[in-house]
């Protein structure tokens, strides 16, 4: 995830400070993501090092606002413009450990199976809470979508883990054939 | 009170070898303001665990309490009035009679079990306006989309003052944003003192439940509990 192209994308809007900028992307995802002030700063210097904002003048308050750049600009186009390749993410944990676990003497894939179930399952539970929490103000709609794209995800690896168990199940159910017993003739 | 409890019950089909145990030492109490989803794969014995909650069939051992009284222990009699004065049933297909309107539809568990005409229509309407649907009532059931059937066969499992709804993958003919809101509907029932316990095989519908157990070869394999806190959840990824 890059906090980056959201900093960027929040600044098109019109030059914000660091506490500004951090409220706007937790209004933008309902607090599904927190974000420390901390990430906020680090990533700013980094963007005005690399010429995407610009630092303006201190305001009274102490507060130094930045401004987003042309070559800023242009590099959100492209990250709007660009699909997040399915390589780019980070390898999933979930599937290796599944992989191993039934390779792995003394390890009941089953039960790993029922375990992540149950977690997803609970997170889908406070998922569906927060949701239904949520209003119909059209302001809500940005972090809906978010939750609802965790909503889908979380409901993704459940049925995939489903599949998994069944895979397993139907592989130990084929009866390993005997060779004392006569084969019928003419079937 | 809980207003269904299962005290480790059993169900066994059939004798000897060919004995199928369907449930083996089941135990859930469903409180009211409570809605229980109940998941596993086909063959854990979900259909039995409804149709037991039901009344519908009666254990091989243990019991079933429902408002703390013993099924099995009533008469052919007084079980057909629990039947049909405390517990509703929605199912997948919603079963709503087509030559009836939806009021008519919810009035009738009420007209059948003895209630004026006139008060069960009372009881009917006031059901359909519990569920969002009070301007539909003279609509028969294929002038209503499925999401609207779907919410009269709540209205109609819960009218009166009846307290346990028992639903059989009641989201399963609908689309997703339909299912969705029946299920929000559900919820609504439940909120305002209803007990739920519905059958599921999508995980996303048993998220709007309260707890979730699961089911395996008739067995309670896990319960998902009251819940862990959600920024437990919602730990940055990055």
């Amino acid at each position: 995830m890059s906090i980056r192209n959201s900093l960027l994308a929040l600044l098109e809007r019109g030059p914000m400070h660091g506490y500004q900028l951090r409220a706007a992307f937790e209004a933008s995802v309902g607090g599904t993501w927190p974000l420390n002030i901390g990430q906020v700063y680090t990533t700013l210097a980094r963007l005005e090092r690399d010429d995407l904002v610009t630092a303006l003048p201190e305001n009274d308050e102490g507060q130094r606002p930045y401004e987003i750049t042309a070559t800023g600009r242009a590099e959100l186009t492209v990250w709007f413009a660009t699909p997040i390749e399915r390589a780019d993410r980070p390898r999933d944990e979930l599937a290796i450990k599944l992989a191993l676990a039934m390779t792995t003497p003394g390890v009941d894939l089953t039960a790993v199976v029922q375990t992540q179930r149950m977690a997803g399952i609970r997170a889908l539970q406070e998922y569906t809470r927060l949701k239904a929490r949520g209003g119909t103000n059209p302001d809500d709609l940005p972090w809906l979508l978010v939750l609802e794209s965790m909503i889908f995800q979380c409901e993704a690896e459940i049925r995939w883990l489903d599949h998994c168990e069944t895979a397993v199940l139907r592989k130990r159910a084929v009866p390993v054939p005997r060779s004392d017993v006569p084969q019928e003739a003419g079937a | 009170m809980s207003v269904l409890e299962f005290c480790d019950v059993h169900r066994t089909h059939g004798t000897g070898e060919a004995a199928v145990h369907a449930l083996r030492g089941v135990s859930l109490t469903v409180r009211p303001g409570e809605l229980v989803a109940v998941m596993g794969p086909s063959g854990s014995g979900k259909s039995t665990l409804l149709n037991l909650a039901g009344g519908l069939d009666l254990p091989t051992s243990g019991e079933v309490l429902v408002e703390g009284v013993g099924l099995d222990s009533l008469s052919h009699r007084r079980l057909s009035e629990v039947r049909r004065r405390t517990v509703g049933y929605v199912f997948q297909d919603f079963n709503l009679l087509p030559s009836l309107t939806a009021a008519e539809n919810v009035a009738l568990p009420l007209e059948l079990d003895g209630v004026s005409i006139r008060a069960s229509r009372r009881a009917a309407l006031a059901a359909l306006g519990d569920v969002g649907l009070a301007g539909l009532a003279a609509r028969f059931p294929d002038e209503m989309s499925g999401g609207q059937q779907q919410r009269v066969a709540i209205a109609r499992a819960l009218v009166g003052d009846r307290r346990l709804v028992l639903a059989d993958e009641p989201t399963g003919a609908l689309d997703s944003q339909t299912g969705e809101m029946v299920l929000r509907v559900l919820r609504d029932r439940v909120d305002a003192g209803a007990a739920g316990l519905m059958v599921t095989h999508e995980a996303r519908h048993a998220g709007w439940a309260d707890r979730v157990i699961f089911l395996r070869d008739g067995s309670i394999v896990d319960t998902s509990g009251p819940l862990a806190s959600v920024t437990d959840l919602l730990e940055p990824t990055w």
